[in-house]
């Protein structure tokens, strides 16, 4: 029977042991590499599920129309031309065009609420009964706006959780009365909390019916002739699928009822979840891949490292090669020998590292900042490669070991 | 059968060509028992470094059983000397923090025969180190170092036992223990066996001496 890998195997172990110090030092190498390679990789993937569930959050189906040119880049970023408006008009337009759920117009201003001593300056949305199904913000306590209130342009008001502890603290708000720019307005009911994922805090804000919103808030800023301003639209697509057909349709749609000649820009935006969604992942992507190349170069600093001792190994052990020959070892038994050491060793290293590494994604997941994702491709990845590190960097001295002469090898002092 | 005809060795010692061999031409039958005695310097290591196919001649031909061995490839080499032959050390070569059982196997490892254990049990029983397989050379004297490398170098039962200076490393009294092993094993088994010694009174054991000297074979 030919030396096989279980004896191979036991070798190794026994010559990795009989110098403990040595090879723990250089085992340390791979640890630290593989373990930044899984726990890196697992904050990149945490990081990037918590951007996509917040983006989530606000709602996957959501269309957000908006005045302006669409500026996200460039010395005029978030620069809107002024003569570029959005009305109800537009928005009426848009119910029933193809792909499009619910249409929600808004007509968004900051105003000081007050109840008693408390004040709060908060943007006040005027919004219609439908803003409740088009978006995924809940109520917690009471109930939103309805059709009759909006027809009677009733003087209610739904706050935002973090507005409503602000200006009530533990008192249960529903039924309170409260001023909005010295008006009474009646508390109907309180948002569920948010959190602030996105554009500003959504839980510092408050709601009330859009007519409303018009009729004693807004004045004569909001007329345009006949017609009146909405700051913005948001549509729901029908479903997940139809997102780019409703994008499309609603820019046909404006672009036509605001009279755009061909190749002209849009005077409007249209940000469909999807788009925002695609933008940040791209970005966490570059994030992930980043700290993943940091973590793999001290992965391959502990490759050489591995290099060093087995050329030390080698030179130190050129008697025993040398009598390893003289009692009939072949070329490839000593390479064998040799490789299975420095694999034994790296992918020992790999194995501890990956514990690590997981111990310290756990670690990272007690503070409670992101939750990281130790993804099985990570392992495989930490662990193949530190597997290759083994054999890339075990082959020259394995080589060197193989290719003594065995009475050159036998009178090595 | 051992031939070799006009064998020579150049070593290149930095500038300087060094011939260990200059021509040596040499027939040893099977079951001879041989001394290899000289000058130090003479060649007596280099020749027995080729005859145990450690090394290959410069010039010259070696046939090992009717078989030119000078012409082969280093992996039908370590076939040769893993069947063929056993080499004993003047520093015995045992590896360190292995048990003396496991040192006798590993001829076995590179080998394709099985029941390697029994086998290295049976070599070390017949060297009279049959109570001592769990120890290590370093719980070993030299005499039992040497009778360690000597089962090493007959468990795969080779035709040939070659040993360079055996008891160079040993005091007298072991020595003499060693030499009387190689003549039981020669006696008993048939088995070819060629020492190198410098010392005349051990040469004289054997049933033939040759004499190197500057290379070459003079008696």
């Amino acid at each position: 029977m030919r030396l096989n890998l279980r004896q191979n195997l036991r070798n190794a172990f026994r010559a990795l042991l009989a110098n403990k110090m040595r090879s723990g030092l250089t085992m340390l190498g791979i640890i630290i590499g593989v373990a930044s390679v899984v726990a890196l990789l697992a904050v990149g993937t945490g990081a990037q599920s918590a951007v996509n569930d917040q983006i989530q959050g606000l709602g996957a189906n959501l269309i957000t129309v908006m005045a302006g040119k669409q500026q996200s880049v460039g010395p005029n970023a978030g620069n809107t031309a002024t003569t570029a408006i959005l009305t109800l008009k537009d928005a009426e337009q848009l119910q029933g065009l193809k792909g499009v759920g619910i249409v929600a117009p808004q007509y968004r201003t900051t105003k000081d609420l007050t109840y008693q001593a408390e004040k709060a300056s908060v943007s006040v949305t005027g919004a219609v009964p439908e803003y409740a199904k088009a978006h995924p913000d809940e109520v917690a306590k009471g109930r939103f706006i309805s059709e009759s209130d909006q027809k009677t342009r009733a003087r209610v008001v739904v706050l935002g959780s973090q507005t409503a502890t602000d200006l009530f603290g533990g008192v249960n708000p529903l039924g309170k009365s409260i001023k909005i720019n010295g008006m009474p307005f009646q508390v109907i009911g309180v948002m569920k909390e948010q959190g602030s994922g996105g554009f500003g805090n959504r839980d510092e804000a408050a709601y009330v019916p859009l007519e409303t919103a018009y009729a004693r808030l807004a004045g004569t800023q909001a007329l345009v002739g006949s017609d009146r301003i909405v700051s913005t639209i948001e549509v729901s697509a029908a479903d997940e699928n139809s997102i780019d057909t409703a994008v499309s349709q609603i820019e046909k749609t404006l672009r036509r009822s605001h009279k755009l000649k061909a190749g002209e820009d849009n005077d409007f935006s249209v940000t469909s979840q999807t788009d925002i969604l695609s933008v940040t992942s791209s970005v966490t992507t570059i994030l992930t891949v980043l700290l993943g190349s940091v973590a793999a170069i001290s992965l391959l600093v502990g490759g050489i490292g591995v290099m060093n001792i087995m050329l030390v190994s080698v030179t130190e052990r050129t008697k025993e090669i040398g009598l390893r020959k003289a009692v009939g070892a072949r070329r490839r038994d000593i390479l064998y020998q040799f490789l299975t050491e420095t694999i034994t060793l790296s992918v020992s290293g790999g194995i501890i590292g990956i514990l690590i590494g997981w111990g310290i994604a756990a670690l990272v997941n007690l503070t409670g900042v992101l939750t990281p994702r130790v993804s099985i491709e990570s392992v495989v990845l930490a662990f193949g490669f530190s597997a290759a590190v083994g054999i890339f960097f075990g082959i020259y001295p394995a080589n060197r070991a193989a290719g003594l002469r065995p009475i050159e090898a036998l009178r090595y002092e | 059968m051992i031939e070799i005809d006009n064998v020579t060795k150049v070593y290149q010692m930095g500038d300087t060509e060094v011939r260990a061999l200059n021509g040596a031409t040499l027939k040893i039958d099977d079951g001879e028992w041989v001394a290899i005695t000289g000058p130090s310097g003479s060649g007596k290591s280099t020749l027995m470094a080729i005859l145990g196919c450690l090394d290959s001649p410069t010039n010259g031909t070696y046939k090992l059983d009717g078989i030119e061995v000078d012409q082969m490839r280093d992996d039908q080499l370590a076939a040769v000397r893993n069947q063929k032959i056993g080499f004993v050390f003047q520093q015995f070569n045992l590896l360190a923090r292995t048990s003396a059982l496991e040192n006798v196997e590993l001829p076995l490892l590179y080998s394709s025969m099985n029941h390697r254990r029994e086998k290295a049990q049976a070599a070390l029983a017949a060297v009279g180190l049959g109570d001592r397989l769990q120890h290590r050379p370093n719980e070993l004297s030299g005499g039992q170092q040497q009778r360690v490398a000597i089962a090493r170098a007959l468990v795969t039962e080779p035709s040939i036992l070659l040993a360079d200076e055996p008891t160079g490393n040993l005091d007298s009294k072991t020595g003499a223990e060693i030499m009387g092993l190689f003549s039981e094993l020669h006696r008993t088994r048939g088995i070819t066996v060629i020492f190198v010694t410098h010392d005349p009174n051990t040469a004289a054991k054997a049933q033939r001496v040759i004499k190197i000297s500057d290379g070459m074979v003079v008696a």
